[in-house]
């Protein structure tokens, strides 16, 4: 069965004086509806790989395929959460998302229906109060929020987050982490995010991505995450199942690949 | 007897908190301007002086302080005539100034070959002092309007258009790739993102530039002739008026305060709130 996205043997060399090859020979399928996380320590190319699939850079061999369609150029199907969430600062928060709706659906909806599923994703995040704030306005933990909301909207068929949670305090990053568990499981997206916290890998995903370090980083190992949906972190903080797979990656990232120590 | 010690000590000091705040903002510049005309009218009241101290200035320019609108045909007008005269030369020069800066800012900003090919022409061009131009376009126009015109444009395009081009540069990946997901096309990249996200510096530049504006109106004015403050402040310095010169300077000064104050004005409310 052929997987619904589909990357086969990237490469990414960055010319220079000594080129420097960052990615090399990233092969994964991922299949539709799947949570997929990609951890690393910094400086593995996770983002790179991250904007690869984005199409926002072009890898250097080998490519992406979603739908069986190669990735070029970058687009709504693959919309992005951006770590700084992005939001432009001109614009208010609904006008944010409003932006991608007008884009994605401009001749698909009507003005009202086009209005109506800028509320209904801002809804979904819980930020249908804020509609009229500007994002200097809203806390950084609501910036991310919109952010996921105006990715949302375009109804990607992979929703690409990068680091979404990074720059959020530890309460806040639990309550959006919540958040985007209850989305999945309603919209059931095919989801690829890139994380360096190994407690929201296992929370959130239904396979981890195990990145090996840099320079020509690959993918060291996949592990699946055999827990039951809907998850609940409480109920985690038990099972030994929820322990099993926390270990498995510690261990993969703190004994066989050490973050190199010039850093 | 413990109810009166909680009894607020002072309250009549918030009745008139407003307009405490405004004394507060009123009062430091009236020292100031108080303080300055003291000094002034103490050092020129000195026997051998050669500038009048502010009671002379008042009592021989009295009739141009207060009646600005007077027109006893050519040259003899009050200082709204001469001054409405240099304002108009200023806003043709500028808005061809505003106009060329932007669109030409927003090209060197969004193509490296043209910064690179563009970018030390302006640089040395741009330091080039306003009268210096003064002859050249005489030479070119052949008449003093469009020359004064052109003097103005040519003073104040510089730091509209680096500014513009900075502003454009500046603009962070994060929004580029925005777009670039929303595969925006030129015309909305350019509506949506480029043109806001590079306002605060465009008007940065536009604030500088009528600024510079009205430095060069006066200049280039007191060498052309004509109705205008610049030829005004020459002609009342060769009649040894100069009495009349220091009131046509306060204006000048009060002018090109509120030419400044405008292009603010206007950028917050284009801005419309965003933090510029």
């Amino acid at each position: 069965m052929q997987a619904y996205l589909d990357i086969s043997h990237v490469g990414m060399t960055f010319a220079g004086k000594h080129d420097s090859v960052v990615l090399s020979d990233v092969s994964l399928s991922i299949q539709r509806g799947a949570f997929v996380s990609i951890i690393g320590h910094s400086g593995c190319g996770k983002s790179t790989l991250l904007n690869i699939v984005a199409g926002l850079i072009r890898s250097t061999i080998g490519g992406v395929l979603l739908e069986g369609k190669e990735v070029d150029s970058p687009g709504p199907d693959r919309a992005v959460v951006f770590q700084n969430h992005s939001l432009l600062p001109w614009l208010t928060v609904y006008d944010n998302v409003r932006l991608a709706v007008d884009k994605v659906f401009g001749r698909k909806k009507t003005r009202a229906e086009r209005d109506a599923w800028t509320r209904h994703n801002l809804a979904l995040v819980n930020m249908d109060h804020a509609l009229d704030k500007r994002p200097h306005e809203i806390s950084g933990g609501m910036k991310q929020r919109v952010g996921i909301a105006r990715a949302l909207a375009m109804e990607p068929k992979v929703l690409l987050m990068d680091e979404p949670f990074g720059a959020l305090d530890a309460l806040t990053r639990a309550r959006l982490q919540d958040s985007v568990m209850a989305i999945h499981q309603r919209l059931g997206n095919t989801v690829i995010m890139i994380t360096h916290d190994v407690d929201e890998a296992v929370l959130l995903s239904d396979r981890i991505v195990m990145m090996t370090n840099g320079p020509a980083a690959t993918i060291g190992e996949v592990l699946p995450v055999n827990l039951d949906r809907p998850r609940d972190r409480l109920a985690l903080a038990t099972d030994p199942a929820y322990h099993q797979a926390r270990a498995a990656v510690l261990a993969f990232l703190y004994e066989r690949h050490r973050a190199p120590t010039t850093h | 007897m413990t109810d009166i010690s909680l009894k607020p000590a002072l309250v009549w000091p918030r009745v008139p908190a407003l307009l405490q705040a405004i004394a507060w903002r009123v009062l430091p510049p009236l020292v100031t301007i108080a303080l300055i005309l003291l000094v002034w009218e103490l050092i020129c009241r000195q026997p051998g002086s050669t500038l009048p101290p502010p009671s002379v200035v008042i009592d021989t320019s009295w009739e141009l302080i207060v009646d600005p609108f007077y027109d006893r045909g050519g040259l003899d007008k009050g200082l709204f005539w001469h001054l409405a005269a240099s304002l108009e030369r200023v806003l043709y020069g500028y808005a061809l100034s505003a106009a060329v800066g932007i669109a030409l800012g927003v090209l060197i900003g969004q193509s490296t070959l043209a910064t690179r090919g563009l970018d030390p022409v302006f640089q040395v061009l741009r330091t080039v002092p306003p009268l210096a131009w003064l002859p050249l376009s005489l030479a070119a126009f052949r008449a003093s309007d469009p020359s004064a015109i052109f003097v103005i444009f040519i003073t104040s395009v510089w730091p509209v258009l680096i500014n513009t081009s900075v502003g454009v540069r500046a603009i962070p990946q994060d929004y580029r790739n925005v777009a670039k997901v929303l595969r925006l096309n030129s015309l909305e990249y350019f509506v949506k993102i480029l043109v806001p996200a590079a306002l605060p510096y465009i008007f940065t530049g536009l604030r500088i530039g009528v600024g510079l504006s009205w430095l060069a109106i006066v200049a280039a004015e007191m060498l052309i002739g004509g109705v205008g403050i610049g030829f005004f402040i020459w002609d009342a310095w060769n009649s040894s008026l100069i009495s009349d010169i220091i009131v046509a300077l306060i204006y000048v000064g009060l002018v090109g305060f509120c030419l400044d104050r405008l292009i603010a004005f206007a950028g917050r409310l284009i801005a419309r709130g965003a933090p510029l």
